[in-house]
Protein backbone atom coordinates (compact mmCIF):
# COMPACT_ATOMS: atom_id res chain seq x y z
CA UNK A 1 0.00 0.00 0.00
CA UNK A 2 1.18 3.49 -0.82
CA UNK A 3 1.03 6.44 1.49
CA UNK A 4 -0.22 8.85 -1.17
CA UNK A 5 -3.81 9.48 -2.18
CA UNK A 6 -3.56 8.66 -5.88
CA UNK A 7 -6.84 7.00 -6.89
CA UNK A 8 -6.76 3.24 -6.89
CA UNK A 9 -10.41 2.38 -6.38
CA UNK A 10 -11.80 -1.10 -6.26
CA UNK A 11 -13.98 -3.41 -4.29
CA UNK A 12 -12.67 -6.17 -2.06
CA UNK A 13 -13.77 -9.69 -3.07
CA UNK A 14 -17.41 -10.38 -2.14
CA UNK A 15 -16.66 -13.12 0.45
CA UNK A 16 -14.20 -10.81 2.27
CA UNK A 17 -16.78 -8.02 2.44
CA UNK A 18 -19.50 -10.35 3.70
CA UNK A 19 -17.20 -11.87 6.32
CA UNK A 20 -16.09 -8.42 7.47
CA UNK A 21 -19.68 -7.25 7.81
CA UNK A 22 -20.84 -10.39 9.59
CA UNK A 23 -17.94 -10.12 12.05
CA UNK A 24 -18.71 -6.46 12.71
CA UNK A 25 -22.40 -7.08 13.43
CA UNK A 26 -21.53 -10.12 15.56
CA UNK A 27 -19.06 -8.11 17.67
CA UNK A 28 -21.50 -5.24 18.11
CA UNK A 29 -24.25 -7.60 19.26
CA UNK A 30 -21.96 -9.16 21.85
CA UNK A 31 -21.47 -5.64 23.28
CA UNK A 32 -25.20 -4.98 23.39
CA UNK A 33 -26.64 -6.27 26.65
CA UNK A 34 -30.29 -5.80 25.67
CA UNK A 35 -29.95 -7.86 22.53
CA UNK A 36 -28.01 -10.55 24.38
CA UNK A 37 -30.86 -10.73 26.89
CA UNK A 38 -33.30 -11.31 24.06
CA UNK A 39 -31.04 -13.77 22.26
CA UNK A 40 -29.87 -15.95 25.10
CA UNK A 41 -31.09 -15.11 28.58
CA UNK A 42 -34.85 -15.27 27.90
CA UNK A 43 -34.83 -18.60 25.98
CA UNK A 44 -32.39 -20.12 28.49
CA UNK A 45 -34.50 -18.93 31.44
CA UNK A 46 -37.65 -20.35 29.85
CA UNK A 47 -35.97 -23.70 29.19
CA UNK A 48 -34.77 -23.93 32.78
CA UNK A 49 -38.23 -23.03 34.05
CA UNK A 50 -40.12 -25.42 31.79
CA UNK A 51 -37.68 -28.29 31.70
CA UNK A 52 -35.94 -27.99 35.04
CA UNK A 53 -38.87 -27.28 37.35
CA UNK A 54 -42.34 -28.76 37.56
CA UNK A 55 -43.82 -25.76 35.71
CA UNK A 56 -43.61 -27.47 32.32
CA UNK A 57 -45.85 -30.30 33.53
CA UNK A 58 -48.60 -27.85 34.49
CA UNK A 59 -48.62 -25.92 31.16
CA UNK A 60 -50.28 -27.05 27.91
CA UNK A 61 -47.07 -28.04 26.10
CA UNK A 62 -48.50 -31.35 24.84
CA UNK A 63 -48.23 -34.97 25.90
CA UNK A 64 -44.85 -36.28 27.03
CA UNK A 65 -41.93 -35.32 29.28
CA UNK A 66 -41.85 -31.54 29.76
CA UNK A 67 -38.20 -31.15 28.75
CA UNK A 68 -38.74 -33.05 25.47
CA UNK A 69 -41.65 -30.76 24.67
CA UNK A 70 -39.92 -27.57 25.83
CA UNK A 71 -36.58 -27.87 23.99
CA UNK A 72 -37.88 -27.60 20.37
CA UNK A 73 -40.20 -24.75 21.31
CA UNK A 74 -37.47 -22.84 23.11
CA UNK A 75 -35.23 -23.37 20.07
CA UNK A 76 -37.97 -21.83 17.94
CA UNK A 77 -38.18 -18.87 20.32
CA UNK A 78 -34.40 -18.36 20.11
CA UNK A 79 -34.53 -18.34 16.31
CA UNK A 80 -37.43 -15.87 16.40
CA UNK A 81 -35.65 -13.54 18.81
CA UNK A 82 -32.38 -13.42 16.85
CA UNK A 83 -33.47 -13.58 13.24
CA UNK A 84 -36.49 -11.32 13.68
CA UNK A 85 -36.55 -9.12 16.78
CA UNK A 86 -32.83 -8.42 17.22
CA UNK A 87 -32.26 -8.02 13.49
CA UNK A 88 -35.22 -5.68 12.99
CA UNK A 89 -34.27 -3.44 15.92
CA UNK A 90 -30.57 -3.34 15.02
CA UNK A 91 -31.31 -2.58 11.36
CA UNK A 92 -33.86 0.08 12.28
CA UNK A 93 -31.30 1.92 14.38
CA UNK A 94 -28.61 1.45 11.74
CA UNK A 95 -30.89 3.37 9.40
CA UNK A 96 -31.54 6.01 12.08
CA UNK A 97 -27.81 6.53 12.73
CA UNK A 98 -26.97 6.73 9.03
CA UNK A 99 -25.07 3.43 9.05
CA UNK A 100 -27.15 2.00 6.20
CA UNK A 101 -26.45 5.15 4.20
CA UNK A 102 -22.73 4.96 5.01
CA UNK A 103 -22.68 1.33 3.85
CA UNK A 104 -24.66 2.30 0.76
CA UNK A 105 -21.81 4.62 -0.14
CA UNK A 106 -19.29 1.78 0.20
CA UNK A 107 -18.48 -1.20 -2.02
CA UNK A 108 -20.39 -3.57 0.31
CA UNK A 109 -23.44 -3.85 -2.05
CA UNK A 110 -26.99 -4.78 -1.17
CA UNK A 111 -26.38 -8.52 -1.40
CA UNK A 112 -23.22 -8.15 0.68
CA UNK A 113 -25.10 -6.28 3.40
CA UNK A 114 -27.91 -8.84 3.56
CA UNK A 115 -25.53 -11.82 3.42
CA UNK A 116 -23.39 -10.27 6.18
CA UNK A 117 -26.44 -9.76 8.34
CA UNK A 118 -27.64 -13.31 7.78
CA UNK A 119 -24.12 -14.59 8.51
CA UNK A 120 -24.08 -12.71 11.80
CA UNK A 121 -27.54 -14.03 12.72
CA UNK A 122 -26.51 -17.62 11.93
CA UNK A 123 -23.33 -17.28 14.01
CA UNK A 124 -25.35 -16.07 16.99
CA UNK A 125 -27.90 -18.83 16.49
CA UNK A 126 -25.13 -21.40 16.44
CA UNK A 127 -24.14 -20.24 19.94
CA UNK A 128 -27.79 -20.10 21.05
CA UNK A 129 -28.49 -23.62 19.81
CA UNK A 130 -25.31 -25.00 21.35
CA UNK A 131 -26.16 -23.51 24.76
CA UNK A 132 -29.84 -24.47 24.65
CA UNK A 133 -29.28 -27.99 23.31
CA UNK A 134 -26.49 -28.53 25.84
CA UNK A 135 -28.77 -27.33 28.63
CA UNK A 136 -31.57 -29.52 27.29
CA UNK A 137 -29.37 -32.62 27.47
CA UNK A 138 -28.30 -31.63 30.98
CA UNK A 139 -32.00 -31.50 31.94
CA UNK A 140 -32.61 -34.97 30.50
CA UNK A 141 -33.80 -34.13 26.99
CA UNK A 142 -34.22 -37.32 24.97
CA UNK A 143 -34.83 -36.43 21.30
CA UNK A 144 -35.85 -39.00 18.68
CA UNK A 145 -32.33 -39.00 17.22
CA UNK A 146 -31.16 -40.15 13.82
CA UNK A 147 -30.41 -38.41 10.53
CA UNK A 148 -33.97 -37.20 9.96
CA UNK A 149 -34.02 -35.39 13.30
CA UNK A 150 -30.71 -33.62 12.71
CA UNK A 151 -31.59 -32.76 9.11
CA UNK A 152 -35.07 -31.63 10.17
CA UNK A 153 -33.68 -29.28 12.82
CA UNK A 154 -31.13 -27.79 10.39
CA UNK A 155 -33.86 -27.38 7.74
CA UNK A 156 -36.07 -25.57 10.24
CA UNK A 157 -33.24 -23.30 11.38
CA UNK A 158 -32.42 -22.32 7.79
CA UNK A 159 -36.02 -21.85 6.62
CA UNK A 160 -37.09 -20.15 9.86
CA UNK A 161 -34.14 -17.77 9.72
CA UNK A 162 -34.92 -16.89 6.09
CA UNK A 163 -38.59 -16.19 6.86
CA UNK A 164 -38.10 -14.22 10.09
CA UNK A 165 -35.03 -12.32 8.90
CA UNK A 166 -37.05 -11.20 5.87
CA UNK A 167 -39.85 -10.06 8.19
CA UNK A 168 -37.36 -8.16 10.36
CA UNK A 169 -35.68 -6.47 7.41
CA UNK A 170 -39.06 -5.55 5.93
CA UNK A 171 -40.15 -3.96 9.20
CA UNK A 172 -36.87 -2.04 9.53
CA UNK A 173 -37.18 -0.85 5.95
CA UNK A 174 -40.66 0.64 6.18
CA UNK A 175 -40.91 1.86 9.80
CA UNK A 176 -38.97 4.46 11.77
CA UNK A 177 -36.41 3.09 14.25
CA UNK A 178 -38.60 3.77 17.31
CA UNK A 179 -41.64 2.23 15.63
CA UNK A 180 -39.53 -0.81 14.65
CA UNK A 181 -38.37 -1.17 18.26
CA UNK A 182 -41.94 -1.12 19.54
CA UNK A 183 -43.46 -3.26 16.77
CA UNK A 184 -40.71 -5.91 16.83
CA UNK A 185 -41.01 -6.37 20.59
CA UNK A 186 -44.81 -6.40 20.41
CA UNK A 187 -44.85 -8.97 17.63
CA UNK A 188 -42.30 -11.08 19.55
CA UNK A 189 -44.62 -11.16 22.55
CA UNK A 190 -47.73 -11.76 20.43
CA UNK A 191 -46.11 -14.69 18.62
CA UNK A 192 -44.74 -16.03 21.91
CA UNK A 193 -48.23 -16.08 23.40
CA UNK A 194 -50.51 -16.48 20.41
CA UNK A 195 -48.30 -17.78 17.60
CA UNK A 196 -48.02 -21.42 18.70
CA UNK A 197 -44.38 -20.97 19.70
CA UNK A 198 -44.68 -22.34 23.24
CA UNK A 199 -48.06 -24.07 22.91
CA UNK A 200 -49.02 -26.58 20.20
CA UNK A 201 -51.67 -25.45 17.70
CA UNK A 202 -54.00 -28.19 19.00
CA UNK A 203 -54.21 -26.43 22.37
CA UNK A 204 -55.77 -23.29 20.81
CA UNK A 205 -59.56 -22.85 20.55
CA UNK A 206 -61.01 -24.66 17.53
CA UNK A 207 -61.95 -21.43 15.78
CA UNK A 208 -58.42 -20.08 15.96
CA UNK A 209 -56.46 -23.18 14.98
CA UNK A 210 -56.87 -22.66 11.23
CA UNK A 211 -55.40 -19.14 11.44
CA UNK A 212 -52.64 -19.96 13.94
CA UNK A 213 -51.52 -22.91 11.81
CA UNK A 214 -50.72 -20.52 8.93
CA UNK A 215 -48.32 -18.39 10.98
CA UNK A 216 -44.58 -18.86 10.35
CA UNK A 217 -44.04 -19.12 14.10
CA UNK A 218 -46.38 -22.14 14.24
CA UNK A 219 -44.61 -23.76 11.29
CA UNK A 220 -41.21 -23.26 12.91
CA UNK A 221 -42.15 -24.50 16.39
CA UNK A 222 -44.24 -27.43 15.15
CA UNK A 223 -41.58 -28.37 12.60
CA UNK A 224 -38.89 -28.46 15.29
CA UNK A 225 -41.22 -30.44 17.60
CA UNK A 226 -42.00 -32.97 14.85
CA UNK A 227 -38.30 -33.40 14.02
CA UNK A 228 -37.15 -33.90 17.62
CA UNK A 229 -40.17 -35.77 19.05
CA UNK A 230 -41.06 -38.00 16.10
CA UNK A 231 -37.78 -38.15 14.18
CA UNK A 232 -39.28 -37.00 10.87
CA UNK A 233 -38.23 -34.35 8.36
CA UNK A 234 -40.93 -31.63 8.63
CA UNK A 235 -41.35 -30.97 4.91
CA UNK A 236 -44.74 -29.23 5.22
CA UNK A 237 -43.41 -26.78 7.80
CA UNK A 238 -40.32 -26.16 5.64
CA UNK A 239 -42.53 -25.43 2.63
CA UNK A 240 -44.67 -23.04 4.67
CA UNK A 241 -41.59 -21.17 5.93
CA UNK A 242 -40.05 -21.11 2.44
CA UNK A 243 -43.26 -19.53 1.09
CA UNK A 244 -43.20 -16.92 3.86
CA UNK A 245 -39.53 -16.26 3.11
CA UNK A 246 -40.26 -15.90 -0.61
CA UNK A 247 -43.11 -13.43 -0.16
CA UNK A 248 -41.39 -11.40 2.57
CA UNK A 249 -38.04 -11.47 0.73
CA UNK A 250 -39.75 -10.11 -2.37
CA UNK A 251 -41.28 -7.29 -0.31
CA UNK A 252 -37.86 -6.54 1.22
CA UNK A 253 -36.32 -6.27 -2.25
CA UNK A 254 -39.10 -3.85 -3.28
CA UNK A 255 -38.89 -1.65 -0.19
CA UNK A 256 -35.15 -1.69 0.63
CA UNK A 257 -33.47 1.70 0.44
CA UNK A 258 -30.01 2.91 1.39
CA UNK A 259 -31.06 6.14 3.14
CA UNK B 1 -9.27 17.01 -18.15
CA UNK B 2 -12.22 14.59 -18.34
CA UNK B 3 -15.63 15.41 -16.93
CA UNK B 4 -16.10 13.76 -13.54
CA UNK B 5 -19.64 14.87 -12.73
CA UNK B 6 -22.30 16.02 -15.13
CA UNK B 7 -25.70 17.21 -13.91
CA UNK B 8 -28.22 18.36 -16.46
CA UNK B 9 -31.48 20.06 -15.48
CA UNK B 10 -31.86 18.00 -12.29
CA UNK B 11 -35.19 18.13 -10.47
CA UNK B 12 -35.70 16.37 -7.11
CA UNK B 13 -38.95 16.84 -5.21
CA UNK B 14 -39.90 15.97 -1.64
CA UNK B 15 -43.66 15.77 -1.95
CA UNK B 16 -44.82 18.97 -3.62
CA UNK B 17 -41.66 20.91 -2.80
CA UNK B 18 -38.82 20.91 -5.32
CA UNK B 19 -35.56 20.74 -3.32
CA UNK B 20 -33.59 20.86 -6.57
CA UNK B 21 -35.30 22.65 -9.43
CA UNK B 22 -33.56 22.46 -12.79
CA UNK B 23 -29.97 22.46 -11.58
CA UNK B 24 -27.12 21.95 -14.06
CA UNK B 25 -23.40 21.82 -13.40
CA UNK B 26 -20.26 20.12 -14.63
CA UNK B 27 -17.24 19.14 -12.52
CA UNK B 28 -13.89 18.69 -14.20
CA UNK B 29 -11.76 15.76 -13.06
CA UNK B 30 -8.82 16.46 -10.77
CA UNK B 31 -10.23 19.71 -9.41
CA UNK B 32 -11.77 20.94 -6.18
CA UNK B 33 -15.33 22.16 -6.70
CA UNK B 34 -17.35 23.89 -3.99
CA UNK B 35 -21.12 24.06 -3.90
CA UNK B 36 -22.29 26.99 -1.81
CA UNK B 37 -25.75 28.08 -0.85
CA UNK B 38 -28.05 28.98 2.02
CA UNK B 39 -29.59 26.26 4.22
CA UNK B 40 -32.24 24.43 2.23
CA UNK B 41 -30.85 25.58 -1.12
CA UNK B 42 -30.54 21.99 -2.38
CA UNK B 43 -26.80 21.39 -1.91
CA UNK B 44 -27.06 18.14 0.02
CA UNK B 45 -29.85 16.82 -2.21
CA UNK B 46 -27.68 17.56 -5.25
CA UNK B 47 -24.71 15.74 -3.76
CA UNK B 48 -26.94 12.85 -2.64
CA UNK B 49 -28.22 12.57 -6.20
CA UNK B 50 -24.62 12.11 -7.31
CA UNK B 51 -24.21 9.39 -4.67
CA UNK B 52 -27.34 7.53 -5.80
CA UNK B 53 -29.36 8.21 -2.65
CA UNK B 54 -31.90 10.43 -4.43
CA UNK B 55 -33.67 9.40 -7.61
CA UNK B 56 -34.15 12.38 -9.92
CA UNK B 57 -37.74 13.30 -10.72
CA UNK B 58 -36.35 14.56 -14.00
CA UNK B 59 -33.02 15.51 -15.49
CA UNK B 60 -29.81 13.55 -15.80
CA UNK B 61 -26.91 12.84 -13.43
CA UNK B 62 -23.71 11.11 -14.48
CA UNK B 63 -20.73 10.48 -12.21
CA UNK B 64 -17.65 9.07 -13.93
CA UNK B 65 -20.00 8.37 -16.83
CA UNK B 66 -22.29 6.20 -14.69
CA UNK B 67 -25.88 6.64 -13.54
CA UNK B 68 -25.63 6.80 -9.72
CA UNK B 69 -28.96 4.98 -9.23
CA UNK B 70 -28.91 2.39 -12.01
CA UNK B 71 -25.15 1.75 -11.76
CA UNK B 72 -24.96 2.18 -7.96
CA UNK B 73 -22.89 -0.93 -7.24
CA UNK B 74 -20.39 -0.21 -10.04
CA UNK B 75 -20.00 3.40 -8.98
CA UNK B 76 -19.65 3.03 -5.21
CA UNK B 77 -16.15 1.49 -5.14
CA UNK B 78 -14.94 4.46 -7.22
CA UNK B 79 -16.23 7.30 -5.03
CA UNK B 80 -15.77 8.36 -1.42
CA UNK B 81 -18.58 9.93 0.57
CA UNK B 82 -18.44 12.03 3.71
CA UNK B 83 -21.93 12.29 5.16
CA UNK B 84 -23.08 15.48 6.85
CA UNK B 85 -23.74 13.56 10.07
CA UNK B 86 -23.82 10.05 11.51
CA UNK B 87 -22.78 7.06 9.49
CA UNK B 88 -21.43 4.76 12.22
CA UNK B 89 -22.86 2.38 14.82
CA UNK B 90 -23.13 4.09 18.19
CA UNK B 91 -21.08 1.37 19.90
CA UNK B 92 -18.37 0.93 17.28
CA UNK B 93 -14.86 2.13 18.14
CA UNK B 94 -13.35 4.76 15.87
CA UNK B 95 -10.51 2.67 14.46
CA UNK B 96 -12.65 -0.45 14.34
CA UNK B 97 -14.98 1.44 11.99
CA UNK B 98 -12.09 2.70 9.88
CA UNK B 99 -10.54 -0.77 9.58
CA UNK B 100 -13.92 -2.27 8.69
CA UNK B 101 -14.54 0.22 5.85
CA UNK B 102 -10.95 -0.24 4.65
CA UNK B 103 -11.59 -4.00 4.43
CA UNK B 104 -14.40 -3.38 1.93
CA UNK B 105 -11.93 -1.84 -0.54
CA UNK B 106 -9.38 -3.56 -2.76
CA UNK B 107 -6.50 -1.10 -2.22
CA UNK B 108 -7.12 0.93 0.93
CA UNK B 109 -4.81 3.70 2.06
CA UNK B 110 -2.05 2.92 4.49
CA UNK B 111 -3.98 3.04 7.75
CA UNK B 112 -1.23 4.10 10.19
CA UNK B 113 -0.42 7.07 7.93
CA UNK B 114 -4.06 8.08 7.62
CA UNK B 115 -4.70 7.68 11.35
CA UNK B 116 -1.67 9.82 12.13
CA UNK B 117 -2.57 12.48 9.56
CA UNK B 118 -6.11 12.84 10.91
CA UNK B 119 -5.07 12.49 14.56
CA UNK B 120 -7.39 9.53 15.15
CA UNK B 121 -4.96 7.51 17.25
CA UNK B 122 -5.87 9.17 20.54
CA UNK B 123 -9.57 8.32 20.15
CA UNK B 124 -9.11 5.00 18.36
CA UNK B 125 -10.74 2.86 21.06
CA UNK B 126 -13.47 5.37 21.90
CA UNK B 127 -17.04 4.34 20.97
CA UNK B 128 -18.48 6.51 18.22
CA UNK B 129 -21.20 7.93 20.48
CA UNK B 130 -18.53 9.33 22.83
CA UNK B 131 -16.42 11.02 20.15
CA UNK B 132 -16.40 14.82 20.06
CA UNK B 133 -17.87 16.60 17.05
CA UNK B 134 -14.41 17.23 15.64
CA UNK B 135 -13.33 13.61 16.12
CA UNK B 136 -16.48 12.43 14.34
CA UNK B 137 -15.73 14.79 11.45
CA UNK B 138 -12.15 13.56 11.13
CA UNK B 139 -13.26 9.92 11.25
CA UNK B 140 -15.94 10.62 8.64
CA UNK B 141 -13.31 12.25 6.42
CA UNK B 142 -11.05 9.22 6.81
CA UNK B 143 -13.91 6.88 5.89
CA UNK B 144 -14.51 8.92 2.72
CA UNK B 145 -10.96 8.66 1.42
CA UNK B 146 -9.68 5.34 2.80
CA UNK B 147 -10.72 3.46 -0.37
CA UNK B 148 -8.58 5.67 -2.66
CA UNK B 149 -11.57 7.08 -4.55
CA UNK B 150 -11.51 8.89 -7.87
CA UNK B 151 -14.02 11.41 -6.52
CA UNK B 152 -14.57 12.44 -2.91
CA UNK B 153 -17.93 14.03 -2.06
CA UNK B 154 -17.48 15.95 1.17
CA UNK B 155 -20.59 17.39 2.81
CA UNK B 156 -19.51 20.29 5.05
CA UNK B 157 -16.16 18.65 5.88
CA UNK B 158 -14.91 21.18 8.42
CA UNK B 159 -18.08 21.85 10.42
CA UNK B 160 -17.28 21.59 14.12
CA UNK B 161 -13.49 21.56 13.68
CA UNK B 162 -11.16 23.91 15.52
CA UNK B 163 -8.92 26.21 13.42
CA UNK B 164 -5.99 23.74 13.48
CA UNK B 165 -8.29 20.92 12.42
CA UNK B 166 -9.75 23.01 9.61
CA UNK B 167 -6.31 23.91 8.28
CA UNK B 168 -5.26 20.25 8.41
CA UNK B 169 -8.35 19.20 6.44
CA UNK B 170 -7.75 22.00 3.94
CA UNK B 171 -4.21 20.80 3.35
CA UNK B 172 -5.43 17.24 2.99
CA UNK B 173 -7.98 18.34 0.36
CA UNK B 174 -5.17 20.09 -1.55
CA UNK B 175 -3.05 16.92 -1.31
CA UNK B 176 -5.95 14.84 -2.63
CA UNK B 177 -6.30 17.14 -5.63
CA UNK B 178 -2.57 17.14 -6.24
CA UNK B 179 -2.65 13.34 -6.33
CA UNK B 180 -5.45 13.39 -8.92
CA UNK B 181 -8.57 13.00 -6.78
CA UNK B 182 -11.61 15.06 -7.78
CA UNK B 183 -13.12 16.74 -4.74
CA UNK B 184 -16.69 18.04 -4.57
CA UNK B 185 -17.53 19.77 -1.31
CA UNK B 186 -20.48 21.63 0.10
CA UNK B 187 -19.69 24.31 2.61
CA UNK B 188 -20.91 27.41 4.37
CA UNK B 189 -17.31 28.57 4.81
CA UNK B 190 -16.61 31.25 2.22
CA UNK B 191 -12.94 31.33 3.18
CA UNK B 192 -12.84 27.57 2.72
CA UNK B 193 -14.34 27.80 -0.76
CA UNK B 194 -12.07 30.69 -1.70
CA UNK B 195 -8.91 28.98 -0.43
CA UNK B 196 -9.52 25.55 -1.89
CA UNK B 197 -11.70 25.73 -4.96
CA UNK B 198 -10.86 25.67 -8.61
CA UNK B 199 -14.54 26.17 -9.31
CA UNK B 200 -17.48 27.44 -7.24
CA UNK B 201 -21.20 26.95 -7.83
CA UNK B 202 -23.62 29.11 -5.85
CA UNK B 203 -26.97 27.40 -5.45
CA UNK B 204 -30.20 29.02 -4.34
CA UNK B 205 -33.74 27.64 -4.36
CA UNK B 206 -32.53 24.51 -6.13
CA UNK B 207 -30.80 26.26 -9.02
CA UNK B 208 -27.25 27.38 -9.83
CA UNK B 209 -27.32 31.17 -9.72
CA UNK B 210 -23.60 31.80 -10.23
CA UNK B 211 -20.56 29.77 -11.24
CA UNK B 212 -16.90 30.36 -11.87
CA UNK B 213 -13.48 30.26 -10.31
CA UNK B 214 -13.04 32.25 -7.08
CA UNK B 215 -10.90 34.69 -9.06
CA UNK B 216 -13.67 35.34 -11.56
CA UNK B 217 -16.44 35.52 -8.96
CA UNK B 218 -14.47 37.97 -6.79
CA UNK B 219 -13.56 40.04 -9.85
CA UNK B 220 -9.86 39.24 -9.42
CA UNK B 221 -9.89 39.74 -5.70
CA UNK B 222 -11.53 43.17 -5.65
CA UNK B 223 -14.39 41.72 -3.60
CA UNK B 224 -14.49 38.95 -1.05
CA UNK B 225 -16.33 35.76 -1.95
CA UNK B 226 -18.50 36.31 1.11
CA UNK B 227 -19.66 39.70 -0.18
CA UNK B 228 -20.37 38.20 -3.60
CA UNK B 229 -22.27 35.34 -1.98
CA UNK B 230 -24.30 37.64 0.28
CA UNK B 231 -25.27 39.81 -2.66
CA UNK B 232 -26.28 36.81 -4.75
CA UNK B 233 -28.32 35.11 -2.05
CA UNK B 234 -29.83 38.14 -0.32
CA UNK B 235 -33.51 37.64 0.43
CA UNK B 236 -35.81 39.92 -1.60
CA UNK B 237 -36.41 43.28 0.08
CA UNK B 238 -39.70 43.51 1.95
CA UNK B 239 -42.32 45.66 0.31
CA UNK B 240 -43.16 48.80 2.28
CA UNK B 241 -46.38 50.75 2.02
Amino acid sequence: MSTTYAPQPGSAPWPRKVLAHARMEFRLLLRNGEQLLLALVIPLGLLLLLGGTGLGDRLPLGDGPAVDLAVPRVLALAILSTSFTSLAIATGFERRYGVIKRLGASPLSRTGLLAGKIGSVLAIQLIQLAVLIGTGFALGWDPAGGFDTVFGVILMVVCGTAAFASLGLLMAGVLRAEATLAAANLLYLLLLVGGAIMTPVEEYPDGLQGVVRLLPSAALANGLANATLEGVVPWAAALSLALWAGVLGYLVSRTFRWD
Amino acid sequence: MPVAVEIDNLVVRYGEKAAVDGLSLTVTGGTVTSVLGPNGAGKTTTVESCEGFRRPDSGRVRVLGLDPVADHERLMPRIGVMLQEGGAWSGVRALEMLRYVATLHAHPLDLPGLIDRLDLGSCGRTPYRRLSGGQKQRLSFALAIVGRPEIAFLDEPTTGLDPHGRREIWQLIRDLRDDGVTVVLTTHGMDEAEQLSDQVFVVSAGKVIAAGSPDVLTEHGTKSLEDVYLALTAPPARETR
